[in-house]
């Protein structure tokens, strides 16, 4: 039997509606009530997490780990070691590898690679299409059977809304949420960068908010079609959120998640050229910003994760209009969102930021995980709301280093990753 | 003035001073290619390497023409005679360039920011002979001198830029060294190539070409580039020169001493007229001549400073 005691933290618990200064029992890696503490045959090993929060492990629904296929970017080693730097002990990640993640057998392999190389719990997502082509379903039931925790075609959009139907409906039989990278095709084209003025300015094809706004209409009217939950991924547009708040006022089951990037530039960010500052959907222009934010603050969107998106320094180092979209997230998104959201525009506090990161994901995917409960794994993050530091890609855990926060100054992040009751990376 | 920029990337970043100080310098230049001897030797011994990965004729041997006249060694690479079609990267192409000791290097590209991609990576001069639609400085450059030239001034000129604006890097230069220099700059062509956006870029945007044409100084043509457009933009080339091409009737609109240019390659018979093309109001072949000096006039400069 092994024991850790984690002392005079602030405990926020979400799921238990707690939050006061108190102590953590941790016994063979599982939450513990403290009346256990008088039963244990040795001395439990100490933890002091004063002037700390102390709250479950944070969940990130959106990260791309790359392997299998693209190992040069990052490994599901690799990314778990991100994300436990990050403060993240559960990820969630997306299946446009190669080969795609949409047959058990990759879903098989990628589970067997994170039990042996990752450090935090690593999740999978399905295919909605075969080979992510968007012209036909792919074996959903086998893929849920498998242990993905939902399906998603990130990356791409199934364009054909037949086809998305029938997805959705099909999800619903198997219990599978459905996420969708929301763009339409043909309005957006070749698009890179937000159509605007800096598009106009630069020459560079725009990527108008339309192509985001409908596909999320689209799926509005098929979340409430088919009643099954369908979740928006990386809103980045005014529009967007207007359409989801109406929709979830009506009960229907729509969500929206927001990456950290998207509120932390504008558009103006590419004026160099910098490519890391090339991601999908694009950077936007500060009044989509200001949309976005309330949005987080009235709940309209409620879950935060990083759209973490690793690439190889020379894949990124070429032509704007070239250059693969994203960026990595992992190890900033918990700093930009504590300093942006709870700090410089007090949209949020701490423990609604906490809930964004562990119970609203967990609800939509159906996990046991983003709780502090008795009998639940030990899984949490020590967060310093308060600690100042400065962002350092050449210190990053993961492979890749496109980011385009290098350098700077943020308030408040992660001080210890804990999972299943063992420390995995502390500051 | 000193010039002190190694690279020439676009109007937008350059100075009025530093324009004025190009088209001086181009004044100068003009009169050597009315010599007998057409050459001096202000970049003997230097490099200069013409990549241009997206095909052109007329830029690249003008921008050729001005470095053998300036006494500069020249080679010209392509995009298919290029390791970009084996793969390599544009980085690595330009790195390998220079490992070879090229001083200047004129770079035409299909990509928006490639020469400031170069700039940054490279100790070698980079003009930007035109970068996706973004920029074309030294067409720019060479539209105001022509401009100059014939009307004497730029400031409180009504220029006005006709076609698909959108896509043209042509345009974008014009907008951005005109409108510093005091011009009163109209763009005109269909609503979808000439998005209101335009606007926020200190210029007036019309759809009604017959309205513009009775103030304007200047008429500048564009060519419609058809192999640049998704049909979704404009219903056809005849609708177009319905709407918006400089016919001859069209043409009477005009003041007698208006300025009519194009950029080239000319479509005679969709953005203008054949005999307006070659009317008393044309400068189209002054464009080109002076086109020549300018590039002497940016070669000269630049190339002075990566030494």
């Amino acid at each position: 039997m092994s024991a850790t005691i984690i002392r005079n933290g602030r405990i926020i618990d979400p799921a238990n509606k707690r939050d006061e200064v108190g102590d953590l029992l941790i016994v063979d890696g599982k939450i513990a009530d403290r009346s256990q503490l008088s039963t244990l045959n040795s001395q439990p090993d100490e933890i002091d997490a004063r002037n700390l929060v102390v709250c479950p492990g944070l969940i990130d629904l959106h990260v791309h780990l790359r392997e299998p296929g693209f190992g040069h970017k990052e490994t599901i080693a690799s990314g778990a070691r991100a994300a436990a730097a990050g403060g993240f002990t559960t990820v969630v990640c997306m299946p446009n590898t190669s080969p795609a993640a949409d047959n058990p057998a990759t879903i098989a392999w990628i589970r067997d690679r994170a039990a042996t190389t990752a450090c935090v719990n690593v999740l999978p997502t399905g295919t909605i299409s075969k080979n992510i082509a968007g012209e036909e379903l792919a074996p959903i039931g086998s893929l849920g059977r498998a242990g993905v925790v939902a399906i998603t075609d990130d990356g791409h959009c199934v364009q054909n809304h037949e086809l998305m139907r029938r997805a959705v409906e099909y999800a619903r039989m198997v219990g599978l949420p459905v996420l969708d990278h929301c763009q339409d095709y043909n309005l957006v084209g070749n698009g890179v960068v937000n159509e605007g003025y800096w598009s106009t300015l630069l020459g560079l094809p725009g990527w108008p908010a339309a192509g985001e706004e409908a596909i999320v209409m689209r799926n509005i009217l098929l979340a409430e079609l088919c009643d099954h939950p369908i979740h928006c991924q990386h809103i980045s547009a005014a529009g967007s959120v207007g359409l989801i708040r109406e929709a979830r006022t009506r009960g229907i089951k729509i969500t929206g998640e927001v990456c950290p990037h998207h509120i932390a530039l504008t558009d103006e960010a590419i004026q160099n050229f910098d490519t890391n500052c090339k991601m999908n959907p694009p950077l936007r222009s500060k009044a989509d910003i200001d949309v976005i934010l309330e949005g987080i603050a009235d709940g309209t969107l409620s879950i935060l994760c990083s759209d973490h998106a690793p690439h190889a320094g020379f894949e990124k180092e070429v032509e704007f209009d070239q250059a693969p979209f994203g960026i990595v997230g992992l190890e900033t998104e918990l700093g930009l969102f504590i300093d942006l959201l709870v700090h410089k525009h007090r949209k949020i506090d701490i423990k609604r930021l906490i809930e964004m990161y562990t119970i609203e994901p967990a609800r939509l995917l159906q996990l046991g995980a983003g709780t502090l409960s008795v009998g639940a794994p030990a899984d949490m993050t020590f967060i310093d709301p308060d600690l100042e530091w400065t962002v350092r890609v050449d210190q990053f855990e993961s492979l890749s280093r496109n980011s385009p926060f290098d350098g700077w100054k943020l308030k408040g992040r992660a001080v210890r990753t804990i999972v299943g009751g063992k420390t995995v990376w502390k500051l | 003035m000193n010039w002190n920029r190694k690279d020439l990337l676009g109007l937008r970043e350059l100075s009025i001073e530093e324009m004025n100080f190009i088209l001086e310098t181009a004044g100068a230049f003009k009169q050597v290619g009315t010599r007998e001897i057409k050459k001096v030797p202000a970049l003997r011994g230097k490099t200069l390497i013409n990549f241009f990965v997206e095909p052109s004729t007329r830029t690249r041997t003008s921008f050729e023409l001005a470095a053998f006249r300036l006494s500069a060694d020249v080679i010209n690479i392509s995009a298919s005679t290029s390791s970009l079609t084996k793969g390599e990267t544009l980085k690595d192409t330009a790195r390998n360039l220079e490992a070879l000791h090229a001083d200047i290097l004129v770079l035409r590209h299909g990509s928006a920011g490639a020469p400031q991609f170069l700039a940054q990576r490279l100790k070698s001069s980079v003009i930007n002979a035109g970068d996706g639609a973004h920029e074309h400085p030294t067409q720019g450059l060479l539209d105001i001198y022509t401009i100059r030239e014939k009307r004497g001034k730029i400031e409180g000129l009504n220029v006005v830029i006709v076609g698909d604006i959108l896509f043209s890097r042509v345009a974008r230069s014009n907008i951005f060294g005109l409108t510093k220099l005091g011009a009163k700059v109209t763009l005109v062509g269909p609503s979808t190539l000439v998005p209101r956006e335009f606007e926020k870029l200190g210029v007036t945007v019309s759809h009604k070409i017959d309205e513009v044409l009775p103030q304007a100084d200047v008429v500048n043509l564009l060519r419609i580039q058809h192999e640049r457009q998704r049909k979704e933009y404009f219903p056809g080339i005849g609708e177009y020169t319905t709407l918006f091409g400089l016919t001859k009737e069209r043409a009477r609109l005009l003041k007698p001493e208006c300025l009519i240019m194009h950029p080239g390659p000319i479509n005679r018979g969709v953005e203008i007229d054949s005999e307006v093309a070659d009317g008393l109001q044309s400068v189209i072949l002054d464009q080109v001549t002076n086109g020549l000096a300018v590039r002497m006039a940016v070669l000269y400069l630049c190339g002075g400073i990566s030494s």
